[in-house]
């Protein structure tokens, strides 16, 4: 049978706009940003729009650098472009301060309801991927 | 929306599906169930007002890939054609739109997918948010984890109940010919095996499939000419829920229970019900959004967990209960589809037979 | 009397639409040097890409140098290259027929911006060659002509890679070149186009 390996890439170049735009910047200065919803819950990583009633947002508000974890799911094969290159752990965090969860990795092993905190790439370029990975929080509950 | 006319399935057709389907492209693997499916109701594609297909280039990397399946239906002289970059069942609710609207009073709908050349679970990655989510490359099995996961802390599901899910999926499974995977180890060692993606294991998840299915619908007196029992379609909706996985209560689906009202599920009894839940943990989920009882009769086919061709495997759930209702097997079932990840769209619709 | 052009009434959007207000930012963040405005972020995917049944017949026919169409079971339309079906009937074309390597430019265009890196030097003329026998076109390059000599209705010859460089690939045939044989009336490339 004829094969041939393929690769596709989209060299994608997105503008972020402002709300984006101003949570990546504060990625890279190593501060977390969320924004405050029509019903007063900070909603992290901000949206533009209320998630209930579509008005814009605009106040938005920094949260902490620690958080809890919500769900979380063991990834054992690695695959290419995630932040760590071994074993990790998919979680859902929702930073203090905020009231939605934020997805990213853990290095490490956690479970529901432990505390994690950022670890900061070394070169930060304002992406998600500022944050290296979350680690966990010795002793903390 | 409540139907203007009497819109039916009245045939239906399928690849037998497999993990890889080398040996054939696109166009080659889905040209049999058209043909087939046309061949049901004696049609060609002259009689048909309308063609409607889902598909996505990104599974098998091929650009315009529904331009190129598009040479399976004969579409010269020029026809009346739309393509959805969704499953099939969406590309189905387009044409039943456009069979309400009075512009067509036929139509073909098909689905299809190779998923082999790619890394699927990565593909799949692409569907999420470009900014927050996309760079991470989270692959879909450790998101669905994560909603097993939020499902299992609440107390609504536990592993041993998923496994159950696998094994009554693909015991049932047997009975279908066109099933990927026919047939389950026992529950026991199931629960024994390692975890893919922990609190999955591999057979809390679908198989990757190649593979494709077509459906044709008429109105009226010509869908009773074109079949001895059509499956007129009752209801049909279909709803989102947010793209922001950490904005969400992943145990429940709003979308799925509000697409089920609308569609009037429980206006009757159902059944059978043909859900798409890809993992196991979803079927709960779905059963529940949908509040279905004892009495109905759970994917009889085995579901999306014995095969589950992308773009397909959505529009497949409609044609196995529309043979259900043909064959006089099911007087009135549900029809249930998804796309995206973790149940994001969720669409639903109501199907029954005349009085036997 | 034409209908009513109803898909013209269109809503006009509500005032302010478009318009996003600026997000009230904590100082730390709203007073650095240059905000993230735009992000890159590449993807790039791997495929085992295996083209199918009549894609791999044909291919293999390139790797000796010949050029194998397929025939539309019901009116006879040869196509090459082939994809597996017929795109009139709907139905699988299985009867393969060897073409030969000439044929008449059906349509042309001169590139004057190249892309990829297999770009002959521009400007270069892309072709549409109509193989004798064929039902449709392929694409190429047409090289060896000066440009403002190029014409519909020209006849043309494959320049194929040299033996030990063939593979199941049409990048085998390297261009196409003028032939010395008299021009095709444009009326006869009708529907070939």
């Amino acid at each position: 049978m004829l094969e041939a390996p393929l690769v596709i890439e989209y060299p994608f170049n997105r503008t972020t706009g402002p709300v984006i735009g101003a949570f990546l910047t504060g990625l890279r200065e190593q501060r977390v940003l969320g924004i405050r919803g029509v019903d007063g819950r900070v909603v992290c990583p901000p949206v533009e729009y209320d998630p209930q009633t579509s008005e814009p947002l605009t106040e938005m508000v920094e949260v902490g650098a620690e958080g809890t974890v919500t769900s979380w799911s063991r990834v054992t094969t690695p695959r290419d472009g995630q932040p760590l290159g071994g074993a990790h752990t998919l979680a859902l965090i929702r930073l203090d301060g905020a009231d939605t969860s934020m997805l990213h990795v853990v290095d490490g092993e956690v479970v529901t309801g432990d505390r994690v905190r950022i670890r900061w790439a070394d070169e930060r370029e304002g992406l998600i991927t500022d944050i290296a990975a979350f680690e966990p929080v010795e002793g903390g509950v | 929306m409540a139907p203007q006319r009497d819109v039916a399935i009245v045939a239906f057709a399928q690849t037998d599906h497999r993990r890889a389907v080398p040996e054939r492209n696109e166009v080659e693997l889905i040209q049999p169930v058209i043909r087939q499916a046309l061949d049901q109701v004696g049609a060609t594609i002259a009689d048909i007002g309308f063609t409607c297909s889902g598909s996505s280039d990104y599974l098998a990397g091929q650009a315009f890939s529904f331009v190129m399946t598009l040479d399976a239906v004969g579409a010269f002289p020029p026809i009346q054609e739309s393509h959805v970059e969704m499953d099939g069942a969406w590309a189905l609710y387009e044409a039943w739109l456009k069979i309400q609207a009075g512009h067509a009073d036929t139509a073909l709908v098909y689905g299809y997918s190779k998923a082999s050349p790619g890394d699927l679970p990565r593909v799949l990655s692409r569907q999420l948010d470009p900014y927050y989510y996309g760079p991470l490359w989270p692959d879909s099995v450790a998101l669905a984890g994560l909603q097993a996961r939020a499902m299992i802390d609440a107390g609504l599901i536990d592993e041993a109940e998923m496994a159950a899910i696998a094994h009554r999926s693909r015991e049932a499974a047997r009975g279908n010919p066109h099933a990927q995977l026919r047939g389950s180890d026992p529950l026991d060692e199931l629960l024994a095996a390692p975890y893919l993606s922990d609190p999955l294991r591999r057979h809390d998840c679908p198989p990757i499939t190649d593979g494709g299915a077509a459906v044709v619908l008429a109105a009226g007196d010509r869908a009773r000419e074109w079949s001895k029992r059509p499956a007129w379609i009752r209801g049909i909706d279909h709803r989102i829920d947010s793209h922001n996985l950490g904005a969400r209560d992943l145990t429940v689906s709003p979308s799925a229970s509000l697409a089920a009202a609308k569609a009037g599920v429980s206006e009757g009894k159902v059944d059978v019900a043909e859900l798409h839940a890809p993992f196991t943990h979803q079927e709960k989920i779905l059963a529940t959004a949908l509040g279905l009882g004892d009495s109905t009769v759970l994917n009889p086919s085995g579901g999306a967990l014995a095969a589950n061709p992308m773009m397909a495997a959505g529009l497949i759930r409609l044609g196995e209960v529309f043979r259900r209702i043909e064959d006089g097997e099911a007087d009135r079932g549900v029809a249930h589809a998804t796309s995206g990840h973790l149940l994001q769209q969720n669409f639903v619709a109501v199907l029954e037979g005349d009085p036997r | 009397m034409p209908p009513a052009d109803n898909d013209r009434q269109v809503t006009p959007f509500p005032a302010g639409l478009w318009e996003q207000p600026q997000p009230v930012v904590p100082a730390a963040v709203a007073e650095v040097a240059e905000p993230v405005q735009r992000i890159r972020v590449p993807a790039s995917m791997l495929y085992r890409y295996t083209p199918g049944a009549a894609p791999s017949r044909f291919l293999r026919g390139l790797r000796d140098k010949r050029i194998l169409g397929e025939k539309d079971p019901v009116n006879g339309d040869v196509y090459v290259p082939p994809r597996g079906m017929s795109p009139v009937v709907g139905l699988p074309t299985t009867e393969q027929v060897e073409l030969p390597d000439r044929g008449t430019l059906a349509a042309f265009c001169i590139v004057h911006i190249g892309f990829g890196v297999n770009a002959p030097p521009t400007p270069f003329v892309s072709a549409l060659v109509l193989i004798d026998g064929a039902a449709v076109s392929v694409y190429g390059t047409l090289l060896d002509i000066p440009i403002e000599e190029v014409r519909i209705g020209m006849r043309v010859q494959a320049v194929w890679a040299p033996d030990e460089e063939l593979t199941t690939s049409f990048e085998n045939i390297r261009y196409w070149k003028p032939l010395d044989e008299p021009d095709v009336a444009p009326e006869l490339l009708k529907g070939h186009m």
